[in-house]
């Protein structure tokens, strides 16, 4: 059977629309790279407007003593240690200017009294340092870039004649496959040459030549039942990367947002942004009790009250009080709240209570968190001025993803480049509010300039497809249809989000995680039988059974992982190791494909810089390193505080 | 608390369709998204609709609920009688690529015609400094989701398939307003605004208004203040006329 194909050549190919791929192809087409993004939905839809809170960046505008290093000692700790600290170096040094720069795209963020950009407290954040608009500073982020994309296309229809002449965005299109070039030449190894999808509107088959793919295709929740991820999140990038030879690190650290919404059951994991909390929002359980001050761990107790009194006047007073312990890092209060359930003391509906009626005026709830009060009065008919919500944890995030260069953001795969979530290392074991966004910006940057320098260092010598991996691209995609009494993708998917749920979940156990493989290995050869009927015309059908296969070899990836690491540390919580172990601390797992078949190797972290390490307290360090590694820091007893913020000037900080 | 209701989905695709009968079970809480995502994975896999978020958030699942232009996943079955029909058709003012799916291309065709911000030259990044008293009004047009109900209502082009050249429609004439609102934009706009993008055809009916899922103030706040604007250059009959009566 032939296909037709429309073939396309570019010099650099995005898949995926949302902040990182928006603001990857805003800077290689800047480069001078002719640039396709491909979107799996239209333009401006990205699961990037889900985000609410607003974007971490050290701009110091509502606190000055806020710096680059201070945002760097906040990520690390709030992903115990485990992160890339280049990764998380480079993050906070250029978020700031990452962010300065939407203004000039035409982003209006909420404003200070002095007419900067406003910013807010988020949970394990030392200052107030989130830009935002209200509650939808996703949405603010998503249209900014997209208006600065039609911008750039206005000028190459002013110099071309085209607005596509430069830059395209395929809305609507999925791909399926990377292809590779593996005919031996400068390099020995197999280098990027292409991707290979479909239309999702006619479901006509579309190849791209092209030297450089950035996969910013986002994350995985969608192989959970009770998740805030929306249909996209089937963790195609990861799939893909790992089927082009590329790496992923950390996939058993899965996020699990504290506060989604629990009733009613169709809206059940919807997200409900932590800036209820970072405004002034408590959490309390059946009997009435602020329960967080049960839950505040060793690591974190020097920096969070003990008293409600100071808790309540930290607001105000940031200086002389400690942080309400409702704003501990997510997977603290996650568990907390999962604990508390489990104990008898949850909600009528199987959550706790998130009250920000009692804390504020209605008139300030309204204007801080509209979105939140339409969310909840149109679908729950809850008004959150005068009640207290309820909510229980959702699968919000996958810090695990592509092993990636931090400095240019490319894989193991010379021109297999990843940004945003579906890149791995940045969070370390657990993402703070805030820093997604901000990740988008600053590794889609840095995503797009190694890509366009990548395609420059390659001049002439382009890899190219051949027409045999083509074939076998399009004769898998058309696979469903060759069955069309097969079993239903539907029906299929749902089981798999009940497993991972149930068992590869919030909290885990040995025995549960390998009845999960079990599992999985079966739903595996399901799915080779799964079918679809009719035309592929926009057939949604046929998109979730292509989508299914991605979502088991990534759904294996975290189960497997989650096995071998026996401790608790950040989004991996593991109820037979419950204590987090400073040895682990120095190893990353990661997954590769051999044969086809997931495998997974320990791996050593480097050491972290002793500049970077003279930032902590030896104290504090000594929670989270091995004896052998403290001997970096060389200046014991100092470091830290307010002296260590003082050390270096951060870049581009005025 | 569960329910079997009746509904009428419109399937179909360029060459023509028409209303299937389906029955489908509802449980307490449910919005007509779900009803639609229950019949794809138990009646009709194949059953054509576009959404992401299921929060109100995207903007994607824009259809005609019962004649009426919603999103479906913030239409809560619980307003509907039991007993009532509910017939869900795609926007009508977009061409049909299958079942609920329009082809809404034309939104982005005009989205490219407006002339993007102009920042000012003489400011670099992290030097911008506005009040939030006035950012405000234009970050109310910005909460917009680009759903394109407002698009698809406005009779100006709903009614009338040849004004679709010369009309940006309200979603786009708020971005102009947005734009000239902006305290930093150098560009002028109220020229095009009213010679290229068709402010005059709009006759401030509020029908964008009206089917606004984030209760934006579309012909209030941006239309008639943007009219406003271009009157000082430009005679608009309608605007003379609203002024006449609102001064009385």
């Amino acid at each position: 059977m032939t296909t037709q194909i429309e073939r396309h050549e570019y010099d650099v190919v995005v898949v995926g629309a949302g902040g990182a791929g928006l603001r990857a192809a805003i800077e290689a087409a800047e480069a001078g790279k002719r640039t396709a993004v491909i979107s799996k939905s239209l333009f401006g839809k990205a699961h990037t407007v889900m985000a609410e809170g607003g974007i971490a960046a050290a701009m110091g505008n509502v606190n000055s003593a806020d710096s680059w290093q201070v945002h760097f000692r906040d990520t690390m700790r709030g992903g115990k240690f485990l992160n890339n600290w280049r990764m998380a170096e480079l993050h906070a040094q250029e978020a700031p200017q990452r962010v300065w720069e939407l203004e000039t795209y035409g982003a209006l963020f909420d404003r200070t009294k002095d007419g900067t950009i406003s910013q807010r407290n988020f949970g394990g954040h030392e200052y107030p340092r989130l830009a935002h608009v209200g509650d939808r500073t996703g949405l603010e982020l998503i249209r900014t870039l997209q208006q600065k994309i039609v911008s750039l296309q206005q000028e190459d229809f002013a110099a071309h004649g085209d607005h596509e002449a430069r830059l395209r965005v395929f809305a609507e299109c999925t791909i399926t496959e990377l292809l590779l070039d593996t005919s031996a030449g400068a390099t020995d190894v197999p280098t990027i040459a292409g991707a290979f999808g479909y239309r999702r509107e006619t479901g006509d088959f579309l190849l791209f030549a092209a030297p450089a793919v950035i996969l910013a295709t986002g994350g995985i929740g969608k192989s959970f039942t009770v998740t805030s991820n929306s249909w996209e999140y089937t963790g195609d990038g990861h799939a893909l990367a790992l089927r082009a030879g590329a790496s992923l690190i950390n996939m058993e650290f899965i996020q699990f947002h504290p506060t989604g919404m629990v009733w009613p059951p169709s809206v059940k994991g919807v997200l409900v942004t932590e800036s209820v909390r970072g405004d002034g929002g408590v959490l309390r359980n059946s009997e009435g009790t602020r329960f967080m001050f049960d839950y505040v761990p060793e690591v974190f107790r020097a920096q969070y009250a003990d008293t409600e009194a100071e808790a309540d006047r930290w607001y105000a007073d940031q200086v002389d009080n400690k942080r309400p312990p409702e704003l501990l890092p997510r997977d603290e209060v996650a568990r907390a709240i999962n604990a508390e359930v489990k104990a008898g003391r949850g909600s009528p509906h199987g959550g706790v209570f998130l009250d920000v009626s009692t804390r504020l005026p209605a008139a300030e709830i309204m204007r801080r968190l509209p979105s939140m009060h339409h969310q909840f009065k149109e679908l729950a008919d809850v008004d959150i001025t005068a009640e207290p919500m309820e909510v229980g944890p959702t699968c919000h995030y996958v810090m695990g993803g592509v092993e990636v260069d931090p400095d240019t953001a490319q894989s193991r795969v010379p021109g297999l480049f990843a940004a945003g979530e579906v890149a791995g290392g940045m969070h370390g074991s657990n993402r703070l509010g805030g820093n997604s966004l901000s990740d988008l910006l600053v590794f889609g940057r840095r995503a797009g300039a190694g890509a366009a320098a990548y395609v420059d260092a390659l001049g002439d010598d382009r890899p190219t497809i051949t027409e045999a991996d083509a074939e076998q691209a399009s004769a898998a995609a058309v696979g469903p249809f060759e069955r069309p009494d097969g079993e239903s993708p539907y029906a299929l998917h749902q089981e798999l989000q009940q497993t991972m749920n149930d068992l590869v979940g919030i909290i885990r156990r040995a025995d549960e995680i390998e009845q999960a493989l079990h599992r999985l290995a079966d739903l595996r050869k399901r799915a080779e039988r799964v079918g679809a009927r009719g035309g592929r015309h926009y057939h949604p059908g046929w998109h979730l059974a292509l989508d299914l296969r991605n979502m088991l070899t990534v759904s294996e990836c975290v189960a497997m992982a989650a096995l071998e690491r026996t401790e608790s540390r950040g989004g991996h919580t593991r109820d037979d190791h419950p204590g987090m172990d400073t040895e682990w601390r120095q190893y990353l797992l990661t997954c590769v494909l051999r044969d086809g078949e997931v495998t997974i190797t320990k791996q050593q972290q480097p050491p972290m810089r002793p500049d970077l390490l003279d930032l902590f307290e030896k104290a504090e360090l000594a929670k989270y390193l091995t004896e052998p590694e403290l001997t970096g820091h060389r200046k014991p007893g100092a470091g830290g505080g307010g002296t260590a913020a003082a050390a270096g000037t951060p870049e581009g900080h005025n | 608390m569960g329910y079997q209701a009746s509904f009428r989905v419109w399937r179909g695709d360029v060459t023509g369709g028409q209303l299937h009968d389906f029955t489908v079970p509802v449980n307490e809480g449910e919005v007509v998204l779900d009803i639609i995502h229950r019949l794809q994975a138990t009646q009709a896999p194949d059953l054509a609709v576009r959404w992401n978020c299921k929060a109100g958030k995207c903007g994607s699942c824009s259809a005609e609920v019962n004649g009426m232009p919603r999103l479906m996943c913030m239409t809560r079955m619980s307003t509907f009688d039991q007993a009532e029909t509910i017939t869900v058709t795609p926007m009508r003012t977009f061409p049909v690529m299958r079942d609920l799916v329009t082809d809404v291309s034309f939104n982005y065709t005009k989205a490219r015609e407006i002339q993007s911000f102009a920042p000012p030259a003489d400011l670099a990044p992290g030097e911008y400094r506005m009040r939030q008293v006035d950012v405000e009004r234009s970050q109310e047009f910005r909460k917009c989701i680009e759903c394109f109900l407002c698009q698809n209502t406005c009779h100006a082009i709903r009614d009338h398939e040849d004004n679709k050249q010369s009309f940006a429609g309200p979603r786009f004439l708020m971005r102009i307003a947005e734009l000239d609102m902006h305290p930093l934009d150098t560009a002028d706009r109220q020229r095009a605004a009213q010679e290229e993008h068709g402010l005059g055809l709009c006759n401030i009916t509020k029908c964008c208004t009206e089917v606004c899922p984030e209760h934006i103030k579309i012909t209030d706040n941006a239309l008639i203040p943007l009219k406003e604007r271009v009157v000082d250059r430009k005679y608009d009959p309608l605007v003379w006329l609203g002024n006449k009566i609102l001064r009385r």
